[in-house]
């Protein structure tokens, strides 16, 4: 019944983001709903969070957290309840599973790689042998002295 | 006519673009002084037909001629002036002209002012710069004609995406292609220091106004998209880590990265191959990023048009010059031999750190912004990457930044002694410590953000302090102040560019950890606080704009039962496209944003409304402004005019630097 009313009220008009109506009246339950909202995505916007869209869809879903929550779902319970309905996509925060490994570790292992390299580099660079110095050429001598003189 | 004239001269570009390519870089191969010197003309000939093609444009839009295909699409008659001038680079094809007008001016001023850059330098970067040109030439004329003509033209144009008349979307994409467009010239310099097989410290000073100036357009780019989105997007958020932020980002990065590493190129005569690396592949994030935003491979808030063909010329102009670029580099770059010497202790050596956290930074934000291409050709899985996983791997980077930068930058060259560098910093890091005690005691709830940005903020800036009031060295307060006086202006540069990177920090810690949401029913006449604030909607009424109709809140704000400000913000219709935005209303203080939207209208009489306290947000953007102040500064200095010849020294001697 609930359920139904929420549903007709969405009917109603074109909304803007979090509305008053779906704040849950348990404050560290909301929080948890908006903690989770800011993780999942909009299906049909570009880009944007549930937390931030307008559009009905994610109203819906924002009311399905809720709903989650109000059940008695720990956050992971609710999150899976919702991948299981609409795909890892509308997940902002990547799982950290399979092929995705590879994004969630390219930036350490790369940070690793260049370190080690620079570390090399800059050992070769504190023992390099003093490197001759080059003569200018008479152009450049040239030039240097209308400096000087200037 | 004039459309015409303008068409023609853009071909006439394209052809001009062409033999500047080729005639200059056969004359340096050979000593032809005369082939060589067909470089500058050509430069400047190409720039002049460009420019011409693009006031053409301009003119059909301010006229409306709408016989031309892209003023029906992009503008209308009702538009107010200032848009429909906007309006001639607010689409693909004509921000594509201005992109290619803007490589143009930059080419024309090397050619007029480089006048004692090494002629064979000079010549092939010109000729570099002139293929670039020219697949920008091919691409417009043969993927996205600006000039192309309807058989039979409407009455009215079909108008501009109400979102998009707005001066905050007008302004940031020249920016941003100045930018774009800025590193051009660097990846020019870069190849043609290839192809002549040596790069010097002239060749740093040469490098590094271009990039500085390319950094501050792109620093004023972002922060303006930045800024606008903040107050139109109507939920106050100031970046999203969008595909098209993170496109103008990347180039950002890797910028500040070349103007580092060029530093010590410049000084030092070291890090040369690696600085030319990064020549070429910040020129290669800025072609990427016009290949995300003009393709719309990956979706975006910011609002452009798409066009997968268009994507796929894009691309293959990124293979075939960084394929080019980089192969010429793997070939040539161990020509550089580096020449400085130091130990790992060093200026040279922290600036080794500060381009792998910016280039290793870049590189996360780039394998986040594909990775959803990448997992759906690659692994078939649908998936997405948004803000929560770039907040969690791209700020460490920062912090660590952060941290690093303040005793970095007062490290002496070759060799140093961190512990004698370190001893000034130390009043800078009490107080940074003792800023962020007090705040964590202050603060109601217990969360480790606020007080680790505002330390983070605060020791940058104080760090930076400490930093130029050390190269005063010691005596009496009057003689200190007179060397701080005479102090380059790029010390004074590096100052505001440190702090303003702290001050950001310090804004966007302030509004992550402290921000404040109320969301209700508001009725008339009935006052509601958020925070220390009071809230009361006075009255709605119904408003007509110019090109809009608009339903608009009056709400008095006060503190204490003191009036602060009246607010008004408005939702609109745009008749042209029937399209709802809702403006929000801010009242912009330098400690905090009181940020009010106001949604439908409830069958009890009461509107939804959303009110936001958003402490130390304009320190995010006074920040920028600061970092750019500082890259200007710096860009002022004289030893860039010295070596740039286009002064001479004033009488009475030049001092050693």
């Amino acid at each position: 019944m609930k359920r139904l009313i929420l549903i007709l009220m969405l009917v109603a008009a074109p909304v803007l983001a979090v509305q008053p109506d779906e704040v849950l009246e348990d404050p560290a339950l909301e929080e948890r709903a908006r903690e989770l909202s800011k993780d999942l995505r909009c299906l049909v916007c570009r880009n944007e969070s549930i937390d931030e869209s307008n559009a009905e869809l994610a109203r819906e879903l924002r009311i399905l957290v809720r709903e989650r929550l109000v059940a008695g779902d720990s956050n992971d319970e609710a999150m899976s309840y919702i991948v299981d309905r609409y795909g890892e996509y509308v997940l902002l925060r990547p799982q950290t599973s399979g092929s995705n490994l590879l994004l969630w570790l390219a930036g350490p292992v790369m940070l690793l790689l260049a370190l080690l390299a620079s570390l090399f580099y800059l050992r070769g660079r504190a023992k390099a042998p003093v490197a001759v110095e080059q003569k200018l050429s008479a152009e450049e001598e040239a030039r240097l002295k209308d400096i000087l003189d200037d | 006519m004039i459309t015409e004239l303008g068409h023609f001269a853009l071909i006439l570009a394209a052809l001009v673009a062409i033999v500047q390519g080729i005639v200059p870089l056969i004359g340096a191969h050979n000593r032809w002084p005369g082939w060589m010197a067909v470089a500058e003309p050509a430069a400047g000939i190409q720039f002049l037909l460009t420019m011409f093609s693009f006031l053409a444009l301009t003119y059909a839009f301010v006229v409306s001629d709408f016989s031309l295909r892209l003023v029906t699409l992009n503008s209308h008659s009702d538009k107010p002036m200032i848009y429909k001038i906007s309006g001639v680079w607010g689409n693909h094809e004509g921000s594509m002209l201005l992109w290619v007008l803007i490589l143009t001016i930059f080419g024309a001023t090397l050619a007029w002012f480089g006048g004692n850059l090494p002629p064979t330098l000079r010549a092939r970067a010109l000729a570099v710069q002139a293929w670039v040109a020219v697949a920008f030439f091919g691409f417009i004329l043969f993927t996205s004609n600006p000039f192309l003509r309807l058989s039979s033209p409407p009455f009215d144009g079909e108008g501009l995406n109400p979102l998009l008349q707005d001066v905050g979307l007008a302004l940031p994409p020249p920016f941003l292609y100045l930018g774009y467009v800025g590193l051009s010239m660097a990846f020019s310099f870069a190849v043609a220091a290839l192809i002549e097989g040596r790069v010097d410290a002239a060749w740093a000073r040469w490098v590094r106004p271009w990039t500085l100036a390319a950094w501050i357009f792109l620093t004023i780019g972002i922060a303006l998209g930045s800024w606008w989105a903040y107050y139109e997007l109507g939920w106050g958020g100031f970046w999203f880590w969008d595909p098209v932020e993170n496109a103008s980002f990347m180039p950002w990065l890797l910028a500040a990265a070349l103007l580092h590493s060029a530093v010590v190129v410049e000084k030092r005569e070291a890090l040369k191959s690696w600085t030319i690396l990064l020549a070429i592949l910040a020129f290669g994030f800025s072609l990427i990023g016009t290949f995300i935003v003009r393709s719309g491979v990956i979706t975006s808030v910011h609002a452009f048009a798409k066009d997968p063909e268009r994507g796929v010329f894009i691309l293959m102009i990124l293979f075939v010059f960084m394929g080019g670029a980089l192969m010429l580099f793997a070939a040539r770059a161990s020509v550089m031999e580096a020449k400085g010497i130091f130990s790992m202790v060093s200026r040279e050596s922290v600036l080794v750190l500060n381009n792998i956290l910016l280039a290793v930074a870049c590189f996360v934000v780039f394998v986040g912004t594909i990775w959803p291409l990448v997992s759906e050709i690659f692994f078939t899985r649908k998936l997405s990457v948004g803000p929560p996983f770039f907040n969690m791997a791209f700020t460490p980077f920062m912090v660590a930044l952060g941290v690093v930068l303040p005793v970095g930058a007062m490290l002496p060259w070759k060799r140093a002694n961190l512990a004698r560098v370190a001893r000034p910093l130390i009043p800078a890091f009490v107080l940074a410590v003792a800023l962020a005690g007090l705040v964590w005691a202050m603060q109601t709830e217990k969360s480790l953000l606020g007080p680790v940005g505002l330390f983070l903020g605060a020791w940058l800036v104080f760090g930076a302090i400490t930093d130029i009031l050390s190269r005063t060295g010691r005596g009496t307060f009057g003689k200190r102040f007179e060397r701080l006086r005479r102090l380059p202006r790029a010390d004074w540069g590096k100052l505001m560019a440190h702090a303003g990177f702290g001050v950001t920090i310090f804004g966007i810690a302030g509004l992550t950890a402290w921000e404040m949401e109320d969301i209700r029913v508001a009725y008339k006449g009935e006052p509601y606080t958020v925070g220390a604030y009071e809230f009361t909607l006075n009255d709605v009424r119904a408003v007509q704009g110019p090109n809009f109709m608009s339903t608009m809140a009056d709400v008095t704000v006060r503190k204490n039962g003191k009036f602060v400000a009246d607010v008004h913000p408005e939702k609109r219709v745009y008749p042209v496209s029937s399209m709802p935005t809702t403006e929000a209303a801010i009242d912009y203080r330098f400690m905090r944003d009181v940020y009010v939207v106001i949604g439908d209208p409830q069958s009890d009489g009461g509107f939804t409304m959303r009110t936001y306290i958003k402490p130390l947000t304009n320190w995010i953007w006074l920040g920028c402004t600061l970092m750019s102040l500082g890259g200007l500064l710096s860009l002022s200095d004289r030893r860039f005019r010295v070596a740039a010849g286009a002064r001479k020294a004033p009488a009475g001697g030049v001092p050693a630097e």
